[in-house]
């Protein structure tokens, strides 16, 4: 066991091999695993950033949705109060339009009435005219008679 | 020690011919040319695989090989982060290259410690040695390699009086300068030579245990060699991170300036 030229080359074969792990072989995998790194950092900071803005989206959509029920429900309010105005409206033009048939149904059975009352009258005297006749065994002039036959039929009346 | 082996028959025989290298030259001239050859192509092995993981390196869902290319690099970065407070480009790559030539070099340990030098000798070759960490020239060639890193930095970062003055001031002011220079001389020579040493005895050692398993009767081997070679998985993962760690420590040490 003894020390020589050996040692010489051993020291050349190990200073190559370092020269060429220098050059070659660390910086370009050193360089892939920094560049690992920071691609991890950057993917967790965005996912972060997301999940933050998803939470932002949550929060603005529960708004929107609470605005949203609150304007809804508002609408049918209104609707609902629109809807027993119409109610109400309908039914007020209803009763006017029967009080006014029912006005002019009255109307009508009055005029009817008076109708009725004035033949009934015209024809009681002439009855009566005619009863007169057959009493007193005369023609009866008419004209002559003018006035107590109409009085006699507005005692009628 | 060629000689020794071919003399030496029987266990001792068995056991000198695994620790024999497979050598080329004379004297401080001599080669391992196991021990050059399998650093080399373990190193091989790890710049491929991690070259294939950097070319197809992506910010995006990454693949199975650059999903473990990056558990590496995670787990060096985060021991160099903890650790070095600089600005460096050499440390991370250095102490990942240590980290995973050394592991691979004590991984071929746990090869069965006869199936490649049979190999070998199949082919022709004699001797061979196939975990370069139980060979002192490889822990010793990253060691002082890793000293004269310290030594570039400290000069650097403090200026060379400010190394001097580190060497020769501190702990004891400058009454004391030779004393001072001495205990820091001990302190700094420490580094190279205990990072050495420790790699090399715990994988020598470790090494040593399985030849003498295998020397045991076949029936035997199985009993000690899987719980020394489970105890071994543990071993040669936590040498390899010792001698990177330390390497972070020695070198951020080497950055701080008093």
């Amino acid at each position: 066991m003894s020390i020589n030229a050996t040692l010489i080359g051993q020291m050349i074969t190990f200073a190559l091999l370092v020269w060429f792990t220098m050059k070659f072989i660390w910086p370009p995998l050193f360089d892939s695993l920094e560049q690992r790194r920071k691609k991890i950092a950057e993917g967790l900071a965005a996912a972060e950033k997301g999940q933050e803005a998803m939470q932002l989206a949550e929060k603005k959509a529960k708004t929107v949705l609470k605005e949203a029920k609150e304007q809804s429900s508002e609408i049918v309010t209104l609707a609902q109060k629109r809807a027993n105005e119409i109610v109400e409206e309908s039914k007020m033009t209803a009763k006017k339009e029967s009080e006014r048939l029912i006005l002019s149904a009255q109307a009508q059975i009055d005029q009817q009435i008076q109708q009725a009352k004035e033949n009934l009258r015209q024809e009681v005297a002439a009855l009566a005219l005619s009863a007169a006749e057959q009493i007193l065994g005369a023609e009866i002039d008419y004209a002559k008679h003018q006035d107590i036959i109409s009085k006699v039929s507005n005692q009628l009346g | 020690m060629s000689t020794e082996a071919h003399a030496a028959e029987g266990a001792t025989g068995y056991i000198i011919h695994h620790l024999t290298t497979l050598s080329v030259g004379e004297g401080f001239w001599t080669l391992h040319l196991d021990t050059l050859f399998f650093s080399t192509v373990l190193g091989g092995l790890f710049i491929w695989f991690f070259k294939t993981a950097a070319e197809k390196a992506t910010a995006g869902v990454p693949g199975l090989v650059q999903s473990f290319a990056e558990l590496l690099i995670e787990f060096v970065d985060t021991q160099v982060k903890d650790t070095f407070h600089g600005h460096s480009k050499l440390i991370a790559p250095l102490a990942l290259t240590i980290f995973c030539w050394i592991f691979l070099w004590n991984f071929m340990d746990l090869f069965p410690v006869d199936i490649l030098p049979l190999i070998a000798s199949m082919m022709g070759v004699d001797y061979l040695r196939v975990v370069p960490s139980t060979d002192l020239n490889a822990t010793f060639a990253m060691s002082i390699s890793v000293f004269f890193l310290i030594i570039f930095y400290s000069i650097k970062i403090k200026g060379p009086l400010g190394f001097a003055k580190e060497l020769t001031l501190q702990p004891f002011g400058i009454w004391l300068l030779p004393f001072n220079l001495l205990l820091k001389l001990v302190e700094e020579f420490a580094k190279p030579i205990s990072l050495a040493l420790r790699l090399f005895g715990n994988l020598y050692a470790g090494e040593l245990i399985f030849i003498l398993i295998a020397l045991l009767p076949w029936y035997v081997q199985p009993l000690l060699s899987f719980p020394w070679a489970v105890f071994h998985i543990l071993i040669i993962t936590l040498q390899a991170f010792i001698f990177m760690v330390l390497t972070i420590v020695y070198l951020s040490m080497a950055h701080e300036d008093h």
